[in-house]
């Protein structure tokens, strides 16, 4: 059997150590979750194992044979295969043409088919499962895509393969017959190295349990010897929590009911009242349906049944952003550069795109009036530019969240949401958006405030809604539980 | 954080960004002027006041179009149904007129207006047409404009029965091609004061600002609550009506409509675009950068005829001319970042 094993790995970013002085090994014929929370330094190891950056420090082994990877390319020579979460498959080509892409088998010059399909389809027929290797990628399902992935990577025969949050985009049935595929290769006698956020995966496909801690290796156990509360309390140790300001007041008035809300595969039955000047947070895991609740509360997508109540109007179905914008609403969306600004506009456009009926008198713009809109949010933000009119796509990515949000701020919102907003950019400027946050509190604006950092959550909000696999299935107050039990509730486990 | 899908920092030779280098950020601007000079010396016609103003009134016929394509490709459209248009507004409205004041219903003085009034509505139809094709059904605008040139060239043929339509204007309406007002001619007037007018749009209005924010990112500008569709729409019919300005003032100047005016147009508007600084990617462009490269292209053209340069010669300094505008528009974004 195969064993991969790191000795003392230490990798240096500027200013930060991401790995220090990791020493794990990992056996074949054993699936081995691979877990830790943002930051931990767990991605800095896949990289490193997967050859996309080289180790500060430290020396890693496959069968004791010392491994040095320049480029990715390298790591699948020498045995390595990752599957990331991204699928990297051309949709119009076959599942054969996929797994062999730029390797096709050839007779003479011209592609062998016939060898291509066969190999494709033993390959298939070992991973025991049952995809024609002549389909068409696009008429798969999303489990059969991940399959035709990992495929893909056995092709290369590796010892090692790594999944990187395979099931995160697939339905629960269909993590089963993923499932299924992974315990055949296990049963192989391959290194399966398998990442997931998803704890309760742990203890159906897991034999061992690793955790890393900012950056420290933390330990190693087997699943029988943990439950829940153990690898929770490794995930995170003994977190301090920083408190929110005590001056905020929640008024009694409520600005928004939602009622039922439903929209088909994405969240259903969600209901919840949001007052005037709180600021409610919405916890769950990547894929609970939180963007997806926010989209539909500001009209971007539609929702099936149930009904969306602001200062006692009810929303028509077939709302539009710019209906809810009226109304004193805002969303700085989850995709900062490809939703939130225009890279290629000026910082001033950007501060100005939601407000620009503020900034005019019977439609013609008002520059002076544009001007000090534009310069009040870079003030009172404290957005760092080298001038109003350079391009937005040259700030930080603090900056330009910022810019997000003083946009929406300048259009003098009542309720304002918030999604992933600290997501990339540095501590810093993570604590100005919170203190953003109150300040709009203080003012008596609401916020809902969407983050996969449930630490952030625990600190700024008010309250916390717990959604999970669409649902909202828990109400809880941060005073009243620790970072463990929320995240125990996130992941469905505790919840009652 | 996703990388995929970001657009990436566009030609900006005429976006607001600025270089402390006023050679390169004005560099088409000084390139037209080296010209002119160097016509001025090879051909000293050139440079008179008669010419010049046959210049300007050439320019205006595709020119006004122009100004509605900036617009359209801005917004991250392309309409190149644009030279049937033409042809298509122009048989109408000669053909409207001409058969009202034939039956004796009204006088051609009227039946021009009733002609004019139906042109623009065919038109505003075609626009509308195109938007909601682009927003219900999500076609490329390059393919649905691609179908309506030859469709709308079709029909203009069908409706002029194949010969140009003659006998049709009244003295107002030719005058709108041949007059002249303080021995300036009037589509010159109109190609002047129709660049105030999208000058004005899209650096001092609100619907000018949104326009620049759909082509730079739709989706950013939706979830802004700025109305894709609206403004899409508006777009994609301002162009049209620009045709039907065209093909009014084409008409006008030859005292008859025929399904063959602006022929292949839509390549040499979209040049001029293109060349005053517009980036086909969207978001990026201004009116006054097309308001040069029409004269940009214009002068070029008149100097060839003047000098005498053979009429397929014309064809290829014409395409050098657009691949050195685009060439030179990547090369001064590189220098820039």
């Amino acid at each position: 059997m195969s064993v991969l094993r790191t000795e003392g790995i230490v990798k240096d970013y500027p200013g930060t150590r991401a790995l220090d002085d990791v020493t794990v090994s990992f056996e074949g014929g054993r699936v081995h979750a691979f877990i830790g929370k943002n930051g931990s330094g767990k991605s800095t190891l896949v990289k490193v194992f997967s050859g996309a950056i080289q180790p500060t420090q430290g020396k890693f082994f496959l069968d004791d044979q010392e491994l040095h990877f320049s480029d990715p390319t390298d790591a699948f020579k020498q045995g390595i295969a990752t599957v990331y979460q991204e699928l990297s498959l051309v949709p119009y080509l076959t599942v054969a043409e996929n797994i062999y892409l730029g390797r096709l088998p050839k007779k003479g010059r011209v592609i062998d088919w016939k060898k291509t399909y066969e190999m494709a389809g033993n390959l298939l027929k070992k991973m025991n499962v049952d995809i024609d290797p002549h389909e068409k990628v696009f008429r798969l399902s999303m489990w059969q895509c991940q399959v035709v992935e990992i495929t893909k990577a056995m092709s290369f025969s590796p010892k090692v393969l790594m999944l990187d949050e395979p099931t995160s985009a697939l339905a629960q049935n269909e993590t089963q017959s993923l499932f299924e595929v992974v315990r055949t290769l296990r049963d192989q006698g391959v290194v399966v190295i398998y990442i997931s956020h998803r704890l309760q995966e742990i203890w159906e496909i897991a034999d061992t349990v690793t955790v890393l801690r900012d950056g420290k290796f933390i330990g190693k156990k087997d699943v029988g010897e943990l439950d829940h509360k153990g690898v929770i309390k490794m995930m995170f140790g003994d977190v301090e929590l920083k408190a929110r300001p005590t001056d905020l007041v929640v008024s009694d008035e409520v600005v928004m009911k939602v009622d039922g809300l439903t929209r088909a595969g994405k969240f259903s039955d969600v209901s919840f009242e949001l007052k005037k000047g709180e600021v409610l947070g919405i916890a769950g895991m990547l894929g609970a349906g939180r963007t997806e609740l926010l989209r539909s509360l500001f009209g971007v997508d539609g929702y099936d049944s149930g009904r969306i109540i602001m200062n006692g109007e009810v929303m028509e179905r077939r709302a539009t952003p710019e209906q809810m914008k009226k109304r004193g609403m805002g969303l700085t969306p989850e995709e900062r550069k490809n939703q939130g600004v225009i890279l290629i506009h000026s910082i001033r456009d950007n501060l100005c795109n939601a407000c620009l009926d503020k900034v005019s008198d019977h439609h013609i713009i008002n520059r002076k009036r544009r001007e000090e809109f534009a310069n009040r949010q870079v003030e009172d933000l404290a957005i760092k530019i080298p001038g109003i009119m350079a391009n937005v796509g040259s700030l930080s990515g603090g900056n330009q969240q910022k810019v997000v949000i003083g946009n929406w701020l300048n259009t003098g919102p009542k309720i304002m949401m918030y999604d992933e907003p600290s997501r990339g950019i540095d501590v810093n400027a993570k604590q100005q958006i919170f203190q953003i946050m109150w300040d709009q509190s203080r003012k008596g604006v609401s916020s809902i405030f969407v983050s996969s950092e449930l630490e952030e959550l625990m600190e700024v909000c008010h309250r916390i809604l717990v959604m999970h696999m669409g649902r909202i299935v828990g109400e809880v107050y941060p005073e009243q539980l620790t970072i463990e039990q929320l995240y125990a509730d996130c992941m469905g486990g505790r919840i009652e | 954080m996703s990388e995929k899908g970001v657009k990436l920092p566009k030609m900006s030779l005429f976006s607001k960004k600025r270089t402390n280098n006023f050679l390169l950020d004005h560099m088409i601007e000084l390139l037209l002027v080296v010209m002119i000079i160097a016509l001025s010396i090879a051909e000293p016609k050139f440079i008179g006041v008669v010419n010049i103003l046959n210049v300007l009134r050439n320019c205006a016929m595709k020119g006004v179009i122009a100004y509605g394509m900036c617009l359209v490709i801005i917004s991250g459209e392309i309409d190149l149904s644009v030279g049937s248009q033409v042809a298509l507004s122009a048989v109408i409205a000669a053909w409207v007129s001409k058969n009202l004041s034939a039956a004796g219903v009204m006088p051609q003085t009227l039946g021009a207006v009733v002609g004019v009034i139906a042109a623009i509505a065919v038109a505003m139809l075609i626009g509308t047409f195109h938007a909601w094709a682009r927003h219900k059904f999500g076609m490329p605008s390059f393919i649905v404009t691609l179908a309506n040139l030859n469709i709308l060239y079709g029909l203009a043929a069908i409706i002029c029965g194949g010969f140009p339509i003659t006998d049709c204007f009244p003295d107002w309406y030719v005058k709108l091609g041949t007059g002249r007002i303080f021995g300036i001619p009037v589509p010159a007037l109109i190609f002047i004061l129709v660049f105030f007018l999208f000058w004005f749009l899209m650096e001092k209005t609100e619907l000018g600002r949104q326009i620049y924010a759909v082509g730079g990112n739709a989706e950013a500008a939706r979830l802004n609550g700025i109305s894709v569709w609206r403004t899409r729409l508006f777009v994609m019919c301002i162009v049209q009506l620009m045709c039907v300005l065209s093909g009014v003032m084409n008409s006008a100047q030859v005292r008859s409509a025929t399904f063959g005016f602006g022929r292949g147009w839509e390549t040499q508007i979209i040049s001029s675009v293109v060349i005053g600084g517009t980036s086909m990617l969207g978001g990026i462009g201004t009116v006054w950068g097309t308001l040069i490269g029409v004269l940009f292209t214009g002068i070029i053209n008149n100097g060839m005829t003047l000098l005498n340069v053979n009429e397929y010669m014309q064809y290829v300094v014409n395409g050098g001319l657009m691949f050195f505008a685009v060439w030179f528009n990547t090369y001064v974004t590189r220098q820039k970042s």
